[in-house]
């Protein structure tokens, strides 16, 4: 039980931190909101709905992308890692904790964003929404892990793009062709082994 | 030479070529290393003979 | 066999064999009845690509060796054999992308399953590059590069899946890759060169290997004495 407690502490104190900071959710907001505007007048006339619903993606993608950028700088610039490392939990607990807090980071974005694609391009489908949902956990899962790879390193915020976007291919081709089944089978595999992983990054930051 | 398209045994050649060349490249990579650990390692036995001497 | 005559011994070998595998492409197998004579380009195309995974393969059980043993010639050895891997891999595309261009006249076909999951691993693992470039020599950067590495086979099949997948979205797919059932003479010029490569991949990677231990044993040695 002690696991949940560490897991929920940690993850309430990133979402409160955000909520005072007020710093990276209105960022990703207007982020994805300016993405699918520019989407809007990178698309020819004629084009399908597939080729929107691509856009959709790579808008979801590189709005995550910024989100997980600032993940773990707070930590990062007041040394925090060490207090993390050394306090008692299990260290996947902290990676848990991140990956809930981006999560919820990510519902909160596409809450904006859905509409607008909606709004601007054509409407949205179950299906779409379901994708977005299971993406999530996905990207939550791999991008928390990198992010914390990438915050130990000289080039932080230029490393983490490099890190994360092959992963994310899978992602959008599950996502682009509606392949829920899929998208369940990337969650499933990547979440385990970052589950798994997380220890080893943080041995020694 | 030919001058339009290449005709099919010229991208086989080139082909070839490529992996031939790649592997090339690496042994001199490789040789440059080399010597450079010569060098090295000549500048630590004369430390060493200079320390024992 | 000691360590000693290892190296010599793979090196013939693997110079044998790629001797073999040339002649045996050039001058043995038949010219196929659909492709004509660019493919045989195939014969060292695909072994490359196979030894590519195989690089990334090995790369990724050392990364686990690392973990389970913090030996730091573990770490050596997972980072040497992606090294390769890249190398293998970048080699892939090229012989790839003049294959299509001999077959169909484009320098990239994104219905070419391989080659599109080639260059999501070449981006995949030339990241791994940025990442140990990027923290300092140590156990942490040992960590994250296995970790990493241990992600970037887990990534293959999963990119592969994901590749076909996109076919039915991405493009129709227009051209016949690999035509039927190779004959018996081209399967065994196939066979040699594979054994051909992989042979090169040991021998380097040995080679490799023996550079980056030496220039450990130096780094040791100027600190004894200096």
């Amino acid at each position: 039980m002690s696991y949940v407690a560490d897991v929920g502490a940690l993850a309430r104190k990133d979402l409160l931190l955000e909520l005072r900071a007020k710093e990276t959710l209105p960022s990703m907001l207007l982020f994805v909101v300016a993405a699918l505007a520019i989407f809007h007048f990178a698309l020819p006339r004629g084009a399908g709905d597939t080729a929107a619903l691509g856009l959709l993606w790579s808008a979801l993608i590189f709005t995550a992308l910024l989100g997980l950028t600032r993940a773990f700088v707070a930590e990062r610039e007041q040394s925090m890692f060490d207090a993390l490392v050394l306090a008692p939990c299990d260290r996947s607990a902290i990676w848990l904790a991140k990956a809930l807090a981006v999560l919820a980071f990510l519902a909160a974005a596409e809450v904006v964003a859905l509409p607008a694609f909606a709004a601007f391009f054509s409407g949205i489908g179950g299906r779409t929404i379901a994708a977005v949902a299971l993406a999530d956990v996905g990207i939550a899962a791999v991008g928390t892990l990198f992010g914390a790879m990438a915050v130990a390193g000289r080039a932080r915020e230029l490393l983490l793009p490099l890190l994360f976007l092959p992963m994310a291919i899978p992602i959008v081709v599950g996502g682009v062709g509606g392949y829920l089944w899929f998208l369940v089978l990337y969650d499933a595999i990547f979440v385990i082994l970052a589950w798994a992983t997380f220890e080893y990054v943080v041995a020694e930051i | 030479m030919s001058g339009s398209p290449p005709s099919e045994w010229q991208y086989v050649a080139g082909a070839y070529t490529v992996v031939f060349v790649t592997v090339l490249l690496w042994i001199a990579i490789v040789a440059a290393k080399l010597q450079r650990l010569q060098r090295q390692l000549a500048e630590l036995v004369e430390k060493a003979r200079v320390r024992d001497g | 066999m000691t360590p000693r005559l290892k190296l010599p011994v793979l090196a013939a070998c693997s110079t044998g064999l790629l001797g073999l595998a040339l002649a045996l492409v050039f001058f043995y197998a038949p010219t196929d009845a659909d492709q004509g004579f660019s493919q045989r380009i195939f014969y060292f195309h695909v072994p490359i690509a196979l030894t590519s995974y195989a690089c990334f393969g090995w790369g990724a059980w050392k990364a686990l060796r690392y973990l389970r043993t913090r030996d730091e010639r573990a770490d050596t050895e997972s980072y040497v054999a992606i090294h390769q891997g890249v190398m293998f891999g970048a080699l892939t595309l090229v012989t790839g992308s003049i294959w299509a261009k001999a077959s169909w006249g484009v320098w990239w076909s994104w219905s070419e399953n391989q080659l599109v999951l080639f260059l999501v691993l070449f981006l995949f693992y030339c990241a791994y590059f940025m990442l140990r470039f990027s923290v300092e020599p140590g156990s942490a950067r040992a960590n994250m590069s296995a970790v990493y590495a241990l992600f970037g086979v887990v990534l293959i099949p999963v990119s592969f899946l994901a590749i076909r997948l996109s076919q039915k979205f991405i493009h129709p797919v227009v051209f016949n890759s690999h035509g039927p059932q190779m004959a018996g003479s081209q399967f065994l010029t196939f066979c040699v060169a594979l054994a051909a490569v992989l042979a090169l991949f040991a021998t380097l990677y040995q080679v490799e290997l023996a550079g980056k231990r030496i220039d450990a044993h130096l780094r040791e040695l100027r600190e004894l004495l200096t």
